[in-house]
């Protein structure tokens, strides 16, 4: 019985962690009695289980996951869904639809359509089913995907929902966090979009930092306190010191551009505004074009009021 | 560029070899991991005047597929030269020698991967060499263990690959192309460290038994030293991301992977 690791220690594949009775999980595997590391990532006892938390790594279906997918065939009555990772699941229409259920099942969700589902079934042998029975499970309209890594979403979410519901109470958004990497995020307007954006991708870069969630949260406190400088000198009319919480009428009930299909079809790049160095290259941001259009309309009010 | 002349000796009178080495020395060897943005995961690897990229994505969807193997991922490498990797513009066809290379690079990969994990998928390894000078084969096995290992594809351990040979008849490690083309000989090998099973080994040239037992031993000396280089790149290039010293970990960071919340969006 010994443990070769310190807590939460760097760990490279082949590297031997523990020797004895305990258990291998995730991220290792156990060869005479032995348990070696099989992945790059963080080692952890719990118990006597051992698991590597990845760093990397793709998104493998598990049942009972929340998942973001996009549907990518209607085949007689069921969909392909896209799920992201090697596999592409499938959702047929008894689990999504009411019976009676028109024949023509394109008409509840046809292709490019993004809905928020529960991996029921998936196996070495078949492909990922999904279920859209739930709450909250269903079509997704309005707002954008964001794509972050899918091992950094536990950190998103935090303990018991820490995270993500500290972000949603402030920023006021809905968002829906699926294992798969995907986030779907619908915001009143495009600057809060945008802190939330930000928010995300510092979680992604900085995953395995501690007290994580309070520097998001002091991140998006002076973000905010950035807008609303903004937005007093653009109305002039609105009290120089405001408090805190709660935020302004114009962030909480945004004027939703009525009849607008802001769906992810019409994927544009969004160029961050203040041009910030520190922002991942490579993130792919996905966001509705009428944005733009929607910032300027609320910019508008803002000046009338 | 001159036409290349046949060296008069390949081993000195001092026991040296042309560039300066003892036989049972490397070329300084130099590992960078995450090194493209685009993929999955990266790593390239300069030995020598020898510089190559590995790249890998995955696992994901195979196509075309027909290839799908039901049980496990399939392993697709494709190792190509650049046309300027060498002296000579190498043709940018894909050459029969590039072909085999890729086999036996996968093959030497395969059993320290865990494909089983990844039924119908694919892992795909792009070694792409920008500069040849002997070796290439093992090098690519080098940085594409690196670069699998920061794509997260679970493996038992780092493959780390060299090529043992004789020149002048001594035996010689990690032959630079002059060696490789005028020598006596060439082992290439790449083993897995954790348990020293072999799982490249090729040989031209002639040998005799004792001689390749002691290369053999030769080369696996030499691949633990590489291994410990391929640890370290890996340690370096995830050092930043590792948590502080000072750190009792309050925080988040474990949360139940399963336990997926809805969260918002009520109706």
């Amino acid at each position: 019985m010994a443990i070769y690791f310190q807590k939460r220690e760097i760990v490279v594949p082949g590297q031997l962690l523990a020797e004895g009775r305990y258990r291998s999980s995730i991220g290792t595997y156990s060869k005479d009695g032995k348990i070696y590391a099989s992945l790059i990532g963080l080692a952890e006892l719990r118990g006597n289980t051992i698991k590597v938390v990845p760093l990397e790594g793709v998104y493998i279906p598990r049942e009972g996951d929340l998942v973001i997918g996009i549907i990518t065939l209607v085949a007689g009555n069921n969909w392909k869904v896209d799920i992201g990772g090697p596999y592409g699941a499938s959702l047929h229409a008894n689990n999504a639809l009411r019976r009676p259920y028109d024949e023509d099942i394109s008409k509840y969700f046809d292709v490019g359509d993004v809905i928020a589902a529960e991996v029921i079934a998936f196996d070495r042998v078949s492909g990922p089913f999904l279920t859209m029975r739930g709450r909250g499970l269903q079509k997704l309209r309005d707002g954008m995907i964001l794509n972050v890594s899918p091992s950094k979403i536990p950190r998103i979410i935090g303990r018991r929902g820490s995270m993500i519901n500290m972000i949603k109470d402030k920023l006021r958004i809905y968002t829906i966090v699926g294992q798969n990497g995907r986030i779907w995020i619908k915001a009143p307007n495009t600057k809060i979009l945008r802190i939330a954006i930000k928010a995300f991708k510092m979680i992604e870069r900085e995953a395995h930092t501690s007290k994580l969630t309070d520097r998001v949260a002091a991140m998006i406190d002076e973000e905010l306190t950035k807008i609303r400088g903004e937005q007093t000198e653009v109305s002039g009319a609105v009290p120089e010191e405001k408090p805190e919480e709660p935020p302004t009428e114009a962030e909480e009930k945004a004027p939703e551009p009525e009849g607008s299909i802001v769906e992810e079809e019409t994927p544009a790049k969004v160029e961050e505004p203040e041009s910030k160095s520190d922002e991942a290259p490579e993130a792919k941001i996905e966001a509705p074009v009428e944005e733009d259009k929607e910032q300027t309309e609320e910019e508008k009010e803002e000046v009338k009021e | 560029m001159s036409p290349e002349v046949k060296p008069d000796f390949l081993i000195n009178a001092e026991g040296l070899r042309i560039d300066g080495r003892r036989p049972d020395e490397l070329r300084p060897i130099e590992f960078k991991v995450g090194v493209l943005k685009q993929a999955d995961g990266s790593a390239y690897i300069k030995q020598g005047k020898t510089f190559i990229i590995a790249a890998v994505y995955g696992p994901r969807e195979l196509h075309p597929r027909h290839l799908t193997l039901s049980d496990r991922a399939y392993l697709r490498v494709v190792y190509r030269m650049a046309t300027f990797s060498v002296p000579d513009r190498k043709k940018p066809a894909p050459s029969r020698r590039e072909r085999e290379i890729s086999m036996v690079i996968a093959n030497a990969l395969k059993p320290a991967l865990f494909l089983e994990d990844f039924p119908k998928a694919v892992v795909d390894i792009f070694i792409q060499v920008i500069q040849a000078d002997g070796g290439t084969r093992c090098a690519a096995i080098n940085a594409a263990s690196l670069a699998l290992a920061d794509a997260g594809v679970p493996m038992k351990c780092l493959v780390p690959a060299v090529a043992v040979g004789k020149a002048d008849g001594t035996l010689i490690v990690d032959l630079g192309d002059q060696e490789d083309k005028y020598g006596e000989g060439d082992v290439p090998m790449a083993i897995m460290p954790l348990t020293d099973e072999i799982t490249l080994l090729q040989q031209d040239g002639s040998f005799t038994r004792e001689e390749l037992l002691e290369a053999m031993q030769m080369g696996i000396q030499a691949c633990k030293y590489i291994h410990e280089l391929q640890k370290d790149a890996l340690m370096k290039a995830y050092a930043t991301k590792a948590p502080s010293e000072d750190d009792d970990f309050d925080d988040d960071m474990e949360t139940d992977l399963g336990e997926a919340e809805i969260i918002g969006e009520e109706d």
